[in-house]
């Protein structure tokens, strides 16, 4: 006997209780992979076990910087660059909070680029999630330090020359204990690592690979989100464990995606402990987080 | 003796900058985010061995760009918070000093000026960067700074700083020089329940209640910590009472009103001078920091010469008293202001004298203090 299933309507959407609903409709574009990311953090964040009233999520400027104004948490958005160090204020201030910044590669990499450095140098007890469309949206599409050789921008018109920077490779190269790699479309391989990166310690780092049909998209005729979503899903290649230094974007060609590093380090607080010794007087270092168990998904 | 609360009670033999960093503690700071920068180093490296000691958090950062930015996030933590810096320090912290004064975030930041612009002498003193600290970051806005003339005021101006920034939930600013920071003088501290201590004011509403940015009737809203539930959002876009981002010229409005009425309407409550012998003068030397000390020779001599001269020290440079210089406008004849810069507070002088008296500047360049004789001729030109 097959039992009947019966459909009920709920007032409320599973994603409601973080999201600001006052905030909604969204400025993201159509086809953008900004509402995707969301969707998976919002699932990691939820799934991570962390009370949600000790998390906060510090965003920059740009398409992803806001991100923070829709989040129902403890949620700052600051200036074009100062995400971490703002949140690394905020982490030392108070390290019960577990604190996240969410921004995008232009803020991060390029004005933001040397304080991601040394924030990962120190193994900042943080967790950053960068989506990275290869150019500035908010601003109409310019060049940026992930644009790939030869794409074509605002402010690349004959095609960029510039060589680019490698998130993952250049997370690890200064010091981040977790760095991992998904397009926007890997929404649940993406969710896991998100819930991974957060309830790892140090300073971990997700790359997500988004679309921008409108700027990026368009002017490298790479066709609409769909189109581009399709690109993905013929051109990532799953290599978990890959070696950082092997896996820069180009314009075309594959997409490595994966879990490339996953390490234990001291963290800023535990070095600080260390050195410090009996002076060291900061509290809650041990978040309860830490024995959460993650999910497991299969792959 | 030192306390639990970090008050080094007791009288020391300290300089400028290290009596900035025992103000700090003694305030109740225990965050500091700084970049290594000549003069003001000494305010950081102090702190790196006392707080510690105190339970608090030292940390160098990157550059001063990110020590803005550590120092209002770690505000948002609860802590109070301080930096100190330099002219091209300053510069880079202005960006955020913007942020901070956009998202009212309480934080003081300790400039010991020195000879500009660029570079300029790193170990030499100036007095030109007080426009900078007025107009500095970018947009509309009011700040408020402090000038100290001795280690025992750095000291009491860094905890009057720290009160102000409280009160009005703004970053605030100590603007120290090269030669205060680095003299050395009797610092008296006294015992911990002497010191008077400002809290920020925090949310008297339940979070469902909340409103990040609606104002008490004195302009200045209640300030929410990160990690109570109160799950706000704040930005440095322009925003409405709950803090979410507007972009339209009414919402711009509103709280730019907001921002600059909380300080100039509390401006009876925030101006402070010293004012010596202004009664029945005919002459005023309206000076701050160190050149209202090294004013004092000239004052003398010309009261000995006969000539009848009062001496207006700015505490607190910004807001500037305009009331007072217009009120002593009227009754003198003129007012000598000397300051090591090319001409910044005389503007301000002569703004406020609306030109009813004669307003000389006496100038220079930065790396040294003035020549007491110049002041004094100043003083004979005024009155004549």
């Amino acid at each position: 006997m097959i039992e009947q299933q019966t459909c009920t309507m709920v007032e409320h959407h599973p994603m409601d209780v973080l999201l600001r609903q006052d905030r909604i409709p969204h400025i993201w574009c159509s086809g953008c992979g900004l509402g995707t990311s969301l969707t998976a953090f919002i699932s990691a964040v939820k799934d991570s076990g962390i009370p949600l009233d000790k998390m906060s999520v510090v965003s920059g400027i740009g398409c992803t910087g806001r991100v923070a104004g829709y989040l129902n948490l403890d949620s700052f958005h600051t200036t074009h660059g100062r995400a971490l160090p703002f949140a690394v204020g905020l982490h030392l201030g108070n390290p019960c909070l577990k604190v996240i910044v969410f921004s995008g590669d232009g803020d991060l990499i390029a004005i933001g680029g040397n304080h991601f450095i040394h924030s990962a140098r120190r193994n900042m007890d943080m967790t950053v999630i960068c989506v990275n469309n290869f150019n500035y949206g908010m601003t109409g599409g310019q060049g940026a330090p992930t644009t790939p050789i030869g794409a074509k921008s605002t402010t690349t018109p004959y095609g960029n020359f510039e060589f680019p920077f490698s998130i993952p490779y250049l997370a690890a190269a200064s010091g981040a204990t977790y760095v991992a790699r998904w397009t926007s479309l890997d929404t649940r391989r993406l969710k896991k690592s998100m819930q991974e990166a957060i309830l790892k310690r140090g300073f971990s780092v997700v790359e997500v690979i988004s679309p921008c049909p409108t700027l990026y998209g368009r002017f490298n005729r790479l066709g609409t989100g769909l189109d581009m979503l399709k690109t993905y899903q013929e051109n990532t290649v799953i290599k978990h464990g890959a070696d950082p230094a092997s896996v820069a974007i180009g314009k075309d060609g594959k997409i490595i995606v994966g879990k490339f590093v996953d390490i234990e380090r001291p963290t800023f607080l535990d070095m600080m402990k260390q050195g410090l010794g009996a002076k060291f007087k900061i509290p809650c270092l041990e978040r309860d987080v830490d024995k959460t168990e993650i999910p497991r998904e299969d792959e | 003796m030192e306390t639990e609360s970090g008050v080094l009670t007791g009288e020391h033999f300290l300089s400028g900058n290290e009596a900035c960093a025992e103000g700090a503690l003694a305030a109740g700071c225990r965050f500091f985010a700084g970049y290594p920068i000549t003069p003001s180093t000494e305010v950081a490296e102090h702190l790196a061995e006392r707080l510690p000691e105190v339970g608090g958090i030292f940390i160098q950062m990157e550059d001063e760009l990110a020590s803005m930015n550590a120092i209002l996030g770690a505000a948002w933590a609860g802590q109070k918070t301080m930096s100190a810096t330099s002219g091209p320090g300053f510069s880079l912290m202005m960006e955020n000093f913007g942020l901070g004064v956009m998202t009212e975030t309480p934080c003081v930041i300790v400039n010991v000026q020195r000879g500009g612009p660029s570079t300029g002498l790193p170990t030499l003193v100036g007095q030109a960067d007080m426009m900078q600290a007025r107009w500095g970051s970018h947009g509309p806005y009011e700040v408020i700074a402090l000038s100290p003339s001795s280690p025992q005021e750095c000291f009491d101006f860094t905890i009057k700083a720290f009160n102000l920034s409280e009160q009005y939930r703004t970053p605030v600013l100590v603007m120290s020089d090269e030669v205060v920071g680095h003299m050395t003088e009797k610092v008296v501290i006294p015992s911990a329940d002497k010191i008077k201590l400002t809290q920020r004011r925090t949310p008297r509403v339940p979070p469902d209640k909340y409103l990040p940015y609606e104002p008490d009737p004195d302009g200045v809203p209640q300030m929410a910590i990160a990690g109570q539930g109160y799950r706000m959002h704040i930005t440095g876009l322009t925003h409405d009472i709950k803090g979410y981002p507007v972009i339209t010229e009414e919402a711009q409005v509103a709280l730019i009103e907001r921002l600059v009425q909380k300080i100039r309407k509390n401006r009876d409550k925030i101006e402070e001078y010293e004012e010596v012998e202004c009664e029945g003068a005919d002459v005023i030397v309206c000076s701050y920091g160190i050149s209202a000390r090294i004013s004092q020779l000239a004052v003398e001599t010309a009261r000995a010469e006969g000539m009848k001269v009062g001496v207006l020290r700015l505490i607190v440079a910004w807001p500037f008293p305009e009331k007072k210089i217009d009120e002593l406008a009227g009754k003198v004849k003129g007012f000598v202001v000397p300051e090591i810069n090319c001409g910044q507070m005389v503007l301000e002088v002569e703004r406020c004298a609306h030109g009813k008296a004669k307003v000389i500047l006496v100038p220079h360049a930065g790396g040294g203090t003035h020549n007491p004789d110049k002041i004094l001729d100043a003083i004979r030109r005024a009155a004549a």
